[in-house]
């Protein structure tokens, strides 16, 4: 492991680098102060939003459930404050689209009795595999990178399939974001007993840590907790984007391709993919009963003051976030939630956090607009750079002029919507735009034929 | 802060160092190490040719975008700039101007405007120029001036002389044997250098190999295409001599004399008229090394590539539908 | 000799292949209704889809098939071109009243103020996947224009003023496009009415009165005055938005002055007298 840039592993197609830009891998992960009011979206998860269990007036504790799941894919939302439920009302969410919301005021910070608050490290897992699920859905665990897919989901493996490996994704490919770095800097030793919890889970003994090799010292750091338990594997990898997708993990890790999407999961390969992020959530509810009500944002930018990596209380208003990493510089043109290649650009620092809010980044004006759009000069750059082998260039201009069905046959439903091809695109031209377009455009109509 | 308004777009929301204009400055650069030996080999004349194509193709460009397709001008993107100096390359240092302007204006408005600019052009500009001129200007175009070893700065006229490709063409038509023809024409380490009569940028494939490490330094270009060019010429060619030595003239020959450098470095690599995917580029740069060995050994001119290039771009269609990239899980 | 030669076996080879094509024309030769060309040059033929099928002969095609012109409908010709249609086909066409498209948004760079700036490709449907638009009002126009690129009959122009499209009634063929085309389904396909004269409510401003009111000057707040004082039970409200149905509507106009955001509009219409503008206006408050 000592030399890990030189054996790194990688996936085989396409992929850029783009620059660093970890300028916060530095700072130790901070609390947040408690907010005045907190804003809690029930749908903060990919599936069926949560159905409020609580009324205006009501006063709740931390962890004290207060949306329960709703269907086999949705996730249970908790209070993350102690307080006064004021409304339930629409507020907007990342899209800028409103969205059903419990808004709670603040009162004091009070938690649930049956959460165990203590630092104190908990080894032995006493929960059954069945009960470990029960208490991850419970928890209303959703997975931290991104997408915010029901975490216990991916634990109950379907008949007929079979998982073989425990993926772990701690790649952090996207650029800026250092969220999962000093997760495993600071909390190895949990992120370690968390990996055991979801082995036993799965009811399997091997797991695949992966990790970019500009992380040696996190590489360095778990490699020691784990000593000589074979079970569990850390693997640096190339740094290279999009490393971090599942896909790209799957093929590094075991060297495995997951069939196309939409039917293609990781699971038909034999492999389970979880977030580290998301494993430090499973070691607090397996072990400490606490619900996911708090997770670590990181707050940066070239511009801003210090960038910081905050553990913050769901529901809290991003502007607060922002403010505390030394205020919005004046110049900024662009707030984005995530990294800079997948994360979503916001129209306004009033929404609140969600569960599946990695980053807060800032770009500056200079940074923040697109330039002119000119012709494509058909150099090929977006093919070779895809990693999924499509051929951005003529989806687009499929999609541009309608026809879907090609598209449907240049396997546009493949793309994973990483953005390498706009990244690379030296002309300008906003393929993912219109790869997007398409894809939504082609599903509706697949959906529409099935319904015939 | 409630005044200013935030930007919103899909993600990605940072961009690469790649830009139409910095790849064509690129492409400039990589091309001045063999303008410079073709000053110091033809003289002033050189430069003088060089500079009238691309004046008048950065003319022309404006001109008809401007008052012709009513568009903003884009000739800050360079792009006319490179076909104007791809096209002086192309051309002997001794041709009039009128000549030189007649080709810039045949490959900015034949061979990339009227098929709407920049990166719709499904032929490579500068060589529809120069095949224009060849055809039409056959004399001109055919008469290379001697290289200057001595009185390099004048402008006065000098007197002309035939490239090896000619020299050994004709001698072979004519029914004399190809070792004997060698004496004739310089050695191959003056091939290399480029100390031999031809057109402006041809000569020297040593200043091209320059040229070409940094492009592929930049990523500007990848190996695939020249390689697959310059490997299936010798390839071939080495095949039609190991039959007939006496009638064939030699692999190394062919791959050193004329434009087979120029245009597997320049022509075979333009973004705009090459296919896609590597496995395309593969197949592309192989197609035009046989039909340039073909047009060499077997046409009527002695001299094939650009020929060889044009009818391979209009396959480089044909090619991208056929190459898809390796999909992935499937 | 030589030229006899040439020109014999050139004149038999000539033949040959004339003789070749005639069977292979024979053999695919497809025998068509006569009456699906009459049909489709009765119609406007500017295949613009707005009958349901993909151009003016598939149209022709599926009428002369059905042999009935019940279900078939051509928009653009109106029922001038459905006369001349069932004169060929010796049926009865359906009448129908001339109609146009409407635009239901009247959210003004002036009346809703934008609250971030879109950067991204330059459609609408790109900036509706993106986000919830570049204005607070997450229903309205975006001003992109896909609408008018959509319209095969240049009906339609973006007013750089007010950023919203503009239909010109004149060319306006009510086809549709721009309906298929409007992310927003902001655009609707209403009754001309006599005389051109209409009455809608131009905004689809979904959201409760208060947010819709504070996204946009003119946004309808589903206040329900109008449904109040409508005599014929043509306006209903429906998630905080009016909507008045133009079948129903008798163009009375009485729900114009008592609309308090001025959210609903007529046009073509003369000049109203002051007084009767007072009275309503009082009549509104009290209920």
């Amino acid at each position: 492991m000592r030399d890990s840039t030189i054996n790194s592993k990688t996936f085989t197609i396409g992929g850029v680098h783009p620059d660093d830009h970890k300028l916060s891998a530095d700072q130790p992960i901070k609390d947040m102060p408690l907010p005045e009011t907190v804003y809690l979206h029930t749908g903060q998860h990919i599936g069926a939003p949560a159905k409020p269990v609580v009324e205006k007036g009501q006063t709740v504790k931390v962890g004290d459930l207060i949306a329960q799941s709703s269907g086999f894919i949705s996730a249970s939302i908790h209070s993350s404050v102690s307080g006064r439920v004021e409304k339930i009302d629409q507020v907007a969410d990342v899209t800028g689209h409103k969205r059903q919301t419990i808004i709670i005021r603040v009162e004091g910070d009070e938690w649930n009795s049956q959460i165990d608050r203590s630092d104190k490290l908990k080894g032995s897992i006493d929960l059954k595999a069945k009960e470990i699920i029960e208490r991850i859905n419970n928890a209303g665990i959703t997975g931290l990178g991104g997408a915010a897919f029901p975490s216990y989901v991916k634990l109950m493996v379907p008949d007929g399939k079979k998982a073989e490996f425990l993926t772990i994704n701690a790649a952090e490919c996207e650029p800026y974001l250092t969220a999962d770095h000093r997760l495993m800097l600071e909390k190895g030793k949990e992120l370690i007993i968390g990996i055991e919890i979801l082995l036993k889970a799965l009811n399997i003994d091997h797991a695949l840590v992966g990790i970019e090799n500009n992380k040696v010292d996190a590489i360095e750091t778990l490699q020691s907790f784990i000593g000589k338990n074979k079970r569990i594997q850390i693997i640096p990898l190339k740094t290279l984007y999009p490393q971090g997708g599942e896909r790209q993990l799957v093929k590094a890790l075991v060297d495995r391709e997951i069939p196309p999407p939409p039917k293609g999961l990781p699971i038909d390969v034999g492999c389970v993919v979880f977030n580290i992020g998301t494993v430090y959530a499973v070691y607090e509810a397996v072990q400490k009963n606490k619900p996911l009500v708090e997770r670590i944002i990181t707050v940066t930018g070239k511009t801003i003051k210090n960038p910081s990596n905050f553990k913050v209380r769901i529901g809290t208003p991003i502007s607060k976030l922002i403010e505390a990493a030394g205020g919005m510089p004046k110049n900024t043109g662009k707030v984005i939630s995530g990294g800079p290649m997948m994360g979503k650009a916001l129209n306004s620092i009033d929404i609140p956090v969600t569960k599946g809010m990695s980053g807060l980044l800032l770009l500056p004006d200079s940074e923040s607009t697109r330039k002119p759009v000119l012709n494509c000069i058909r150099c090929g750059k977006c093919v070779t750079k895809c990693p999924l082998g499509l051929e951005p260039y003529l989806i687009m201009a499929l999609t541009e002029h309608g026809y879907f069905e090609r598209a449907h046959a240049e396997k546009i439903l493949n793309c994973c919507e990483c953005g390498c091809c706009t990244y690379i695109c030296p002309a300008n031209r906003p393929l993912l735009d219109y790869i997007r377009l398409g894809k939504t455009t082609v599903n509706k109509i697949l959906r529409e034929k099935e319904k015939k | 802060m409630k005044d200013k308004l935030l930007n919103v777009s899909l993600s990605p929301h940072v961009y690469g160092r790649f830009s139409v204009h910095q790849m064509m400055v690129d492409v400039v650069i990589a091309l001045l190490p063999a303008l410079a030996m073709s000053v110091y080999i033809f003289g002033l004349h050189a430069l003088r040719v060089t500079l009238i194509a691309i004046v008048s193709a950065v003319l022309f460009e404006y001109i008809i975008q401007k008052f012709m397709l009513k568009v903003k001008p884009s000739i800050s993107d360079g792009s006319a700039i490179v076909t104007g100096l791809l096209l002086a390359y192309n051309l002997p240092s001794n041709l009039p101007w009128w000549i030189i302007v007649v080709g810039s204006l045949v490959s900015i408005g034949l061979g990339k405007m009227s098929f709407g600019g920049l990166g719709n052009n499904p032929f490579n500009p500068a060589l529809v120029g120069r095949v224009f001129l060849v055809i039409s200007f056959p004399v001109e175009m055919t008469t290379w001036p001697k290289p200057l070893l001595t009185d390099r700065w004048q402008l006065a006229d000098a007197s002309t002389h035939a490239t090896p490709l000619a020299i050994v063409k004709e001698g072979l038509f004519a029914g004399e044997a190809y070792p004997d023809l060698i004496a004739q024409i310089p050695s191959y380490l003056d091939l290399f250098l480029g100390r031999m009569g031809g057109c402006i940028g041809e000569i020297s494939a040593l200043a091209l190999l320059l040229g070409c490490l940094y492009l592929l330094y930049r990523k500007v270009i990848t190996w695939h295409a020249p390689v697959s060019m310059l490997g299936s010429m010798f390839i071939f060619s080495g095949l039609l001599w190991l039959t007939n030595p006496a009638k064939f003239a030699d692999p190394l020959f062919h791959v050193l004399a004329g434009g087979a450098f120029l245009g597997a470095i320049y022509m075979t690599t333009d973004l705009v008229t090459s296919p896609m995917t590597h496995q395309g580029m593969l197949i592309f740069g192989t197609g035009i090394g046989i039909i340039t060995i073909l047009i060499r050994v077997f046409g009527a001119y002695p001299e094939g590539v650009s020929f060889a290039i044009l009818i391979m771009n209009a396959f480089v269609p044909l090619i991208n539908r056929m190459c898809k990239p390796k999909r992935f899980g499937e | 000799m030589t030229l006899l030669y040439t020109i014999l076996s050139l004149s038999i080879s000539g033949i040959v292949a004339a003789v070749i094509l005639y069977l292979i024309a024979q053999q695919f030769k497809i025998d068509e209704d006569p009456r699906i060309d009459e049909v489709e040059n009765e119609l406007p033929l500017a295949n613009c889809g707005a009958c349901g099928y993909p151009g003016c002969r598939n149209f022709a095609e599926a009428i002369v098939k059905a042999n009935s012109l019940e279900e078939f409908y051509c928009p653009v010709g109106g029922n001038e071109c459905m006369a001349a249609v069932s004169r060929v086909m010796k049926l009865e066409h359906a009448k129908k009243d001339p109609m146009i498209a409407v635009v239901r948004c009247n959210g003004t760079l002036s009346n809703c103020k934008k609250t971030s700036h879109y950067d991204g490709a330059k459609t609408c449907t790109i900036e509706t996947l993106t986000y919830s638009g570049d204005s607070d009002c997450s229903f309205g126009c975006i001003g992109l224009g896909e609408c008018v690129d959509s319209c095969p009959f240049d009906a339609m122009y973006m007013d750089p003023k007010t950023g919203l499209p503009v239909i010109i009634e004149e060319k306006c063929t009510s086809c549709g496009n721009c309906v298929k085309a409007c992310p927003r389904n902001i655009i609707e396909i209403r009754k001309k009415g006599p005389k051109s004269r209409r009455v809608w409510v131009s905004c689809v401003n979904k959201e409760k009165g208060g947010v819709a009111r504070k996204s946009c000057l003119v946004a309808c707040i589903g206040c329900g005055k109008c449904v109040n004082v409508c005599p014929f039970d043509a306006i209903t409200l429906e998630n905080n938005l009016a909507y008045i149905d133009f079948e129903k509507c008798k163009l009375c106009r009485k729900c114009v002055p008592v609309c308090p955001t001025k959210a609903i509009h007529e046009c073509h219409f003369p000049p109203r007298k002051k007084p009767e503008n007072k009275i309503d206006h009082n009549a509104k408050v009290t209920t």
